[in-house]
């Protein structure tokens, strides 16, 4: 799998490609800032990029900020995005197109080498990561809103399903049957007032309902 | 013997020391300086004598000293002060300068001369313009007069003495002029004592009245305490960040990194015997821990989240990692001092712990919001409540904390619940 890798700590980048390298991966390019991602990507036409979000010059977002470039010109490229800490705004930024092919982790993350080569490769193919601290912090966030209706275990299963895990995912992390978490789902879609129709679907909504509320614009 | 005998010998030499002789100078001087608002006391007492109790010449003795005082109080001020440097090394501190001095400095002349009759220090110098300063000189005046001509009348009774009641400048009685020549030694003795005293009271007169007054002292004071706690604080915050920074940019880095190689070894290295797959394991779960527990380190000293993204970010991220289910409300639309961001962060950072540690309680609730200049936080919880400041050292620390800028801390906590915590923090210092 061809992808761009854009870190600026030196120790880092070259741990990631290492790590990309042996596991399969082909890393296109490694590079230190944001700029350099673009050339990068418009270059290598990778399928995936690896970004960090705090990057020179002015080490804040240039990260996200190219994330979202690389999203709107290149919609086909899946991107993860390392961060060092929380910040659900960047996760709203990057899901406010659409939830497919995206990721956001926490840099530390990357120490489990394989929960964060099994995030990749679903990022890769398609699906979500968020890092279960992202799910956590927009739990805690605005009132008042169709999700306060959720029960504790309903906002769990929610908050997996945003993390990207599959039913059987889910099950097996909280330790019930497929069929409990298919009950549970069925009862967010309802109090969500999500219409019936084809489940994938109704599950991109459902976590694009739970992430609307990180973020204030919408 | 040199003990007793010093002091005497000090007593009789007093009209010839130095000393004496100098401060006779600086209260000529210093008179002189008093001849202009002494004068304006003066002159309006000429009316009467043109047009005796004329009421304009009532109102001009009442109004001409305060105009005086008024219009020409800090200048007189600075002549004085000034003089009594050159003259006498002497330091009258200056009164502060104040915001109040500042504004009303480029005012147009009649709004300042209005500021001016309203200020205290105005009156305070009239004070001493008019009345403490003429006073002591005067006093000084007077016993320099009696010192010099009692050395001019002793000198003149002495050939009197001498020559017998017929020498031809003096036609005197020799016992009268015995005794007159007595009161003038005593006089000669006495008044350089005098002279030296009205000096000492004027100056005391002029560091008092033209000096700072105690409440403007104890302001300037108040000042400076707050400048330099804002510093002492500011520098902690300051210090804490580098560290952040440094841990950051330094081990954190290269335990990641370090993380990351022992979990490659671990998912490649399969054919490795089984004792080192454990070691190998083993040290990989530790480099995660120790991750864990520098991050938890570094969160603790100052969050990056608060720097780059502000209280709502960071606060989310508090709330989140709490082991009781919290809301969250963040409403400050703009970034507040990098300083009362910190300690509104750790204030609810250690509420949080508190309601985990003690509060018992199963829900809890969080609302920052920018009042005007101030940043309100409140921190409920639906627990057992009895909190005590008086007794938990934890809430002894969130009072510091309020404290160290200025902010104010309440908790309201009856037996049973629940609990709430209000904290106020000024934005500007």
């Amino acid at each position: 799998m061809r992808t761009v890798i854009a870190e600026d700590s030196v120790l880092l980048r070259t741990g990631l490609t290492k790590l990309l390298e042996t596991t399969g991966f082909e890393v296109a390019a490694a590079v230190d800032d944001a700029a350099g991602l673009l050339a990068a990507v418009e270059r290598h036409r990778p399928e995936l990029v690896i970004a960090d979000v705090r990057m020179p010059p002015t080490f804040t977002d240039e990260g996200i900020r190219a994330a979202l470039v690389v999203r709107r010109q290149w919609p086909e490229v899946a991107i993860m995005v390392l961060s060092q800490y929380v910040e659900e705004r960047y996760a709203a930024d990057l899901l406010s197109t659409s939830t497919t092919g995206v990721g956001y982790l926490l840099k530390d993350r990357v120490a489990d080498v394989d929960v964060f080569l099994e995030s990749l490769r679903r990022v890769a193919a398609g699906g979500t990561a968020l890092d279960p601290e992202v799910v956590a912090q927009l739990l805690v966030r605005r009132q008042n809103t169709p999700l306060d209706r959720l029960t504790g275990r309903e906002r769990q299963v929610l908050g997996l399903m945003a993390e990207g895990r599959s039913n059987a995912g889910i099950a097996e992390k909280l330790v019930v049957s497929e069929s409990a978490v298919a009950k549970h789902i069925n009862s967010i879609f309802t109090k969500l007032g999500l219409p019936a129709s084809e489940g994938d679907h109704r599950r991109v909504l459902a976590v694009l309902r739970f992430l609307e509320r990180a973020s204030p614009t919408v | 013997m040199n003990t007793v005998l010093a002091p005497i010998g000090r007593f009789l030499l007093a009209p010839w020391r130095g000393q004496a002789w100098r401060d006779l100078w600086f209260v000529i001087l210093s008179s002189a300086l008093s001849l202009l608002p002494l004068g304006l006391i003066g002159l309006p007492w000429a009316f009467f004598a043109v047009a005796p109790i004329y009421l304009p010449s009532i109102l001009a003795c009442a109004f001409l000293p305060l105009l005086a005082a008024v219009l020409l109080g800090p200048q007189l001020t600075t002549l004085r002060r000034s003089a009594y440097y050159e003259i006498r090394g002497a330091q009258i501190p200056r009164a502060p300068h104040t915001a109040r001095d500042a504004a009303s400095a480029d005012a147009p002349f009649l709004p300042r001369m209005r500021a001016r009759l309203r200020h205290p220090r105005t009156w305070r110098q009239a004070c001493y313009h008019l009345i403490a300063g003429p006073a002591a000189n005067l006093v000084g005046m007077i016993a320099g007069t009696m010192w010099v001509c009692g050395l001019i009348c002793f000198g003149w009774l002495v050939p009197a003495i001498a020559f017998g009641p017929n020498w031809k400048w003096l036609s005197m009685a020799t016992s009268l002029a015995l005794w007159s020549a007595l009161v003038c030694l005593v006089v000669v003795y006495l008044a350089p004592w005098l002279v030296m005293a009205s000096v000492r009271w004027d100056l005391k007169f002029a560091t008092d009245l033209l000096g700072p007054s105690r409440a403007e002292r104890l302001a300037h004071r108040v000042t400076d305490l707050t400048e330099s706690r804002a510093a002492v604080v500011d520098a902690a915050d300051a210090e804490r960040r580098r560290i952040e920074r440094d841990l950051h940019d330094g081990a954190q880095q290269r335990l990641v990194s370090l993380a990351m190689n022992l979990g490659l070894a671990r998912a490649t290295l399969k054919d490795l015997p089984e004792d080192a797959r454990t070691a190998l394991a083993e040290a990989h779960e530790e480099a995660k821990e120790a991750l864990g527990e520098l991050r938890n380190l570094v969160r603790g000293l100052h969050p990056v989240v608060l720097e780059d993204r502000g209280l709502d970010a960071a606060l989310s991220g508090i709330a989140a990692r709490s082991p009781v289910p919290v809301r969250l409300a963040v409403d400050v639309p703009r970034r507040v001092p990098p300083t009362v961001e910190a300690v509104a962060y750790f204030m609810v950072s250690e509420a949080l712990a508190n309601v985990a540690k003690h509060a018992q309680a199963s829900a809890a609730r969080v609302d920052v919001w920018l009042d005007g200049a101030l940043l309100r936080l409140s921190v409920a919880d639906d627990g057992i409540g009895g909190a005590d400041a008086a007794r938990g050292s934890g809430l002894t620390g969130l009072a510091q904390r309020a404290a160290s800028v200025d902010g104010g801390f309440e908790i309201v906590s009856p037996v049973g619940g629940p609990t709430t915590i209000m904290v106020e923090l000024p934005c500007e210092l």
